[in-house]
């Protein structure tokens, strides 16, 4: 059932390591700007929740990276897929669906692990350093694997490297603003925090700040983060087979 | 080795494949010949999970494709017609991974990989990126990976399309010799010349239906021995004969010009389907 997964991963982890300089460069130039941008013209003075508000920004700055880069597997996926058609070459392999799904989804997942390292980096060049506890850690393991998943079925079923922008624009782009990365929710109106709760990354949030502010954080968030990124992994499952016609 | 029962496939309203049925013996060298759109690449596809049957049955070594998939596609090795290689890898990595999704234990996998890269001439080009090799050389290390878990069925799907005709040669002598070291290979081609030079049998498909399967000799028996191209009214006409005689007698009453030749498969394919192998 789940012989070749490792192979997926692997494939994955070697143009990783091809592209890590070029990964690692991208991967810091948002929080780059953000944290200067925002960090600094805020000024040590705002304080939010308790916190300077670089404190307060570096968690969401996480929450946000972490969506981002699992959800950029579907880029790589569909280059495989579109222009050098190593889809092919899976779907020929004695491996399940699962397998695949497996070893992409944990290629995200890695990508994801990795862009948090960066900004924990940079945070601590900032002067920045929160309490990064497993608590902290699982958080983003979840938000990595609910994104990852998304975005492993989305690769399946485009059609398109452009049908994949366009959904990247449509549905990661105004959740990395709007899910409690850059202010708190509860400054916003209560019909916007009532459709702001749908979305994963406005717990991952919740979880991962306060986790990192040493608070206990709301086990609701985890379970959520759980149930949402194992839908997401069994319906990436069920559209490999749409992939292959 | 290869057992295809009524095969069928439908996209959408298209009839693509209708009730192919081939079986195609151990150690075989087998072209299935039909021009552009005729289905060839569909049947492979279908062959190796990467589509669907609409109806029927294919066997791989005794696997049937759709209730024991896996074991199935453990049997053959695939070199599609689009160059599939990860360009971002080296030349050693693109078959590490393939030998890795054939679950090879890894002192067997490296050890086929560099016997591999030696039978394929590409030895001193392991570390090199796919991405800097010529349409020949990449022809190569896709032949090299679909050999990398030692399938019992190579699949070739247009193996030498867009090759020039010295690299196409090349191709042909790599293929006869692993054909000759057990392999059953299943060949797709428009190439006449191709499926002449290699074939042990071919397969004439067109518009998704099979017209013929034969010895390449027996198909082009059918026709004749001979053949005369002669231009009239501006329109090319072919007329066969049996015998060298038979077609002498006929030069001795022409005025136009006329081309005497031996007949070929395409001449074959031409009187079966009334077209040409394009």
């Amino acid at each position: 059932m789940m012989k070749g997964w490792s192979a997926v991963y692997y494939r994955e982890l070697l143009i990783l390591r091809r592209k890590l300089s070029r990964l690692i460069a991208s991967m810091s130039v948002s929080p780059l700007l953000f944290l200067i941008a925002f960090g600094y013209a805020m000024g040590k003075e705002m304080n939010i929740q308790g916190h300077t508000y670089m404190e307060f920004l570096i968690p969401g700055l996480v929450a946000m990276s972490s969506m981002t880069q699992a959800f950029a597997i579907a880029s790589e996926i569909n280059v495989a897929r579109f222009y050098w058609h190593i889809f092919e070459e899976f779907q020929a392999a004695p491996i399940s669906n699962m397998a695949y799904i497996t070893g992409e989804v944990l290629a995200g997942m890695t990508r994801a692990m990795l862009s948090v390292v960066v900004i924990l980096i940079l945070g601590m060049l900032f002067g920045v350093t929160l309490s990064y506890n497993p608590l902290f850690w699982l958080a983003i393991f979840l938000n990595s694997f609910v994104f990852a998943s998304l975005a492993v079925g989305m690769a399946m079923l485009v059609k398109s490297h452009a049908d994949q922008a366009m959904l990247t624009s449509f549905v990661i782009t105004p959740m990395a603003f709007l899910g409690g990365t850059f202010f708190p929710m509860d400054r916003l109106p209560d019909w916007a925090q009532n459709i702001l709760f749908f979305i994963p990354l406005t717990h991952a949030s919740k979880a991962i700040r306060a986790a990192a502010f040493g608070k206990q954080p709301d086990i609701f968030s985890y379970l959520l983060l759980a149930v949402m990124g194992c839908t997401f992994f069994f319906i990436a499952l069920n559209c490999v087979n749409r992939a292959r016609d | 080795m290869i057992r295809i029962e009524n095969l069928n496939k439908y996209y959408k309203s298209i009839h693509a494949l209708k009730g192919v049925t081939l079986h195609v013996a151990e150690g075989e060298l087998f072209a299935y010949l039909g021009p552009n759109g005729a289905g060839k690449t569909t049947t492979i596809r279908i062959l190796n999970g990467l589509t669907t049957l609409s109806s029927g049955n294919a066997y791989l070594n005794g696997f049937n494709i759709e209730t024991h998939k896996l074991q199935a596609k453990q049997q053959s090795g695939l070199v599609p017609q689009s160059a599939n290689l990860d360009q971002e890898l080296t030349v050693f990595e693109n078959l590490d991974v393939h030998g890795r999704l054939f679950g090879m234990p890894a002192k067997k996998r490296v050890e086929k990989i560099h016997e591999l890269l030696e039978y394929v001439d590409m030895a001193d080009r392991k570390d090199s990126l796919t991405k800097h090799l010529s349409g020949g050389l990449k022809r190569r290390v896709m032949v090299a990976r679909a050999l990398v878990h030692s399938p019992k069925i190579l699949f070739l799907d247009e193996p030498t399309v867009g090759l020039d005709a010295n690299i196409r040669r090349r191709i042909w002598g790599l293929v006869k010799k692993i054909q000759q070291n057990g392999t059953t290979i299943f060949l797709t081609t428009h190439y006449i010349e191709e499926a002449e030079f290699l074939a042990q049998r071919v397969s004439f498909l067109d518009k998704g239906a099979i017209v013929a399967v034969d010895m390449p000799q027996n198909l082009m028996r059918r026709i004749g021995t001979w053949a005369i191209d002669r231009i009239t009214d501006n329109q090319m006409e072919t007329v066969y004969f049996k015998t060298r005689e038979d077609a002498n007698k006929y030069i001795g009453g022409q005025k136009e010009s006329f081309t005497l030749r031996r007949v070929n498969l395409e001449d074959a394919f031409l009187s079966l389907t009334g077209k040409k192998v394009l």
